[in-house]
């Protein structure tokens, strides 16, 4: 998708970048947690479903764009970015059918039909997450590292216990392939932040209005530990930096980016803390993806000279 | 072809409620999680649906035409009644699983539908049909739904097991979500098989329905209410449309 869009009146400001360019930024800064993750569940097998689940995304696009008559835009790495980050959204013990039926729905029913790159209403990779999530539940929620089957840390710091946070900031822990080890992906996103890609103004209120929700209403007052442990534990980290600033569902509008982030923290906290299961970032981040055009509409920018409020 | 005849095909095919009209769709989303639900809430509209019809075309000269709202109201939620009591005594089973979808038969559109539409207007026996067409249409459609749902969402039909037991079913069939896959896929799907029909010219392209209700249209004089003006585009243009 390299061709020009013209979405407002001169001037405008040139530049090289385009789609393409930056979904394999993102890519590249995927790469430290998919490595890690990789390595992390090689008893699981991990590598065999990150490659499945990317790959039948691209080729979901390929064989859409070509069997509705549109133009492939499988250069652009979208599809590669969508693949990529479902598959670190899933437990490495997850059958590689389901990581395929997984892709085939980010791609052909969350983004292609309503429209592809840029009209998708919801990150496709976490509607498929969501999809998988409630159609597998027990898969989904299986659990396995280094063999051992248990419950993430964050399940077990809803329960009550202690947890050891150095363990969750290095990711040798359970969870899903991408999401364990906070120092990757901290990598990637200071890479990404570095180059500009993404700045800090949703991911730094998502954390912020968190930690403030977290601190209020976890039960621990301001314990530095247990919060610690929530900010690591499960996928705050990768949904902050990497699925939350998605451009296409994210708002546009500088105040706008910054009450979404607020929406993300609170919804998370909410979804934490009295929700069902221990984790909530997925389905927090998709229902403010759905607030996005409302938040645009009520934070739309003033344009330069048109004078106060009558 | 007989206006009897026309009134069923006109209902199974070229106005399918549920594929077409896209009435009555609080049901069809919520009871369709099995076929054999589809097929109970399809029925039981459609015996409410002809004997309304049917009563409405009656009593059509009687009714005055400022109250004529409560008194099909009055009609259809008579008839509801007697449904759900026969339901309750006789597929106690169905009944239980169809629950507060039996009541709201009384406020379904199709029903309140016909009702102003065709059935206020016309006489006795084509109204039974249009009810027949009507109510066999919603069936086939709410089955539809059903059968898709359940196969994919447990791997059954009519609850006897036909994918092998290694098949894992995908749950969100079966819940509201997956309504709305299937309702969309098969709307879609048969939009496509009328398309091809129309572009080759078959007899569906004869009489397209003109889109908007018989209410506030202002020909309805002259095609005597839920027939059709001619308004088939050309098989040419058609074959475009469908390249664009």
């Amino acid at each position: 998708m390299n061709e020009n869009y013209n979405i407002s009146s001169s001037p405008h400001i040139r530049a090289k970048v385009t789609s393409g360019n930056i979904m394999l930024m993102v890519v590249i800064a995927l790469l430290p947690a998919t490595i890690f993750g990789i390595y992390n569940f090689r008893h699981e097998n991990a590598w065999l479903l990150v490659v499945v689940t990317t790959v039948s995304a691209v080729l979901a696009e390929y064989i859409y764009e070509r069997l509705m008559h549109k133009p492939i835009t499988i250069k652009d790495c979208s599809a590669l970015v969508t693949g990529l980050l479902l598959a670190l959204n899933l437990p490495p013990t997850l059958p590689l059918w389901m990581g395929v039926l997984g892709s085939v729905f980010a791609i052909i029913v969350v983004k292609q039909l309503f429209g592809g790159l840029g009209q998708n209403f919801m990150n496709p990779a976490l509607g498929a997450r969501c999809f998988l999530l409630i159609s597998f539940t027990g898969r989904m929620t299986y659990f396995v590292y280094d063999g051992v089957t248990g419950a993430t840390p964050l399940a077990e710091l809803k329960a009550g216990e202690t947890v050891n946070t150095m363990n969750m900031l290095l990711g040798n822990i359970r969870g899903t392939i991408g999401e364990t080890s906070v120092l990757a992906i901290m990598l990637g996103a200071m890479f990404l932040l570095l180059l500009g890609v993404i700045d800090l103004r949703i991911p730094g209120t998502y954390i912020v209005t968190f930690v403030i929700f977290i601190t209020i209403f976890g039960g621990h007052g301001f314990d530095p530990q247990y919060i610690t442990a929530h900010l690591c534990g499960g996928g705050l980290m990768l949904g902050a930096w990497f699925m939350a600033t998605d451009y296409v569902t994210s708002p546009i509008t500088k105040r706008g980016q910054i009450v979404y982030g607020i929406c993300l923290g609170l919804l998370t906290g909410l979804f934490r803390l009295f929700g069902g299961s221990a984790e909530g970032v997925s389905y927090a981040i998709i229902i403010s993806n759905l607030l996005v055009p409302l938040i645009e509409k009520v934070t739309l920018p003033k344009p330069f000279g048109k004078g106060g409020e009558k | 072809m007989n206006k009897n005849t026309e009134r069923l095909y006109n209902g199974l095919v070229k106005e399918n409620p549920t594929f077409v009209l896209m009435l009555g769709m609080c049901p069809t989303l919520a009871v369709t999680t099995s076929a054999i639900n589809g097929i109970g809430m399809g029925l039981s509209t459609t015996v409410v649906l002809v004997l309304s019809n049917m009563l409405i075309s009656m009593l059509r000269k009687i009714i005055p035409d400022s109250v004529r709202m409560p008194a099909f109201i009055v009609v259809v939620a008579s008839f509801v009644t007697m449904v759900q009591f026969l339901l309750e005594g006789f597929v106690p089973s169905l009944y239980d699983s169809l629950g507060i979808y039996i009541p709201l038969i009384v406020v379904n559109c199709i029903i309140l539908g016909r009702a102003e539409s065709y059935a206020s207007k016309n006489p006795v026996v084509p109204s039974i049909f249009d009810g027949i067409g009507m109510g066999l249409g919603f069936t086939v459609g709410l089955t539809a739904i059903g059968i898709v749902r359940e196969i994919v969402g447990s791997g059954k039909v009519f609850d006897i097991q036909i994918l092998p037991d290694s098949y894992e079913p995908i749950t969100i069939f079966i819940l509201a979500p997956g309504a709305f896959f299937v309702l969309a896929a098969l709307t879609a799907l048969q939009n496509k098989v009328k398309k091809k029909a129309a572009a080759k010219g078959d007899p569906i392209a004869e009489k397209i329905g003109c889109g908007s209700g018989c209410a506030t249209c202002g020909k309805k004089e002259s095609c005597g209410g839920g027939m059709f003006i001619d308004v088939r585009p050309e098989p040419k243009k058609a074959v475009k449309n469908e390249k664009e």
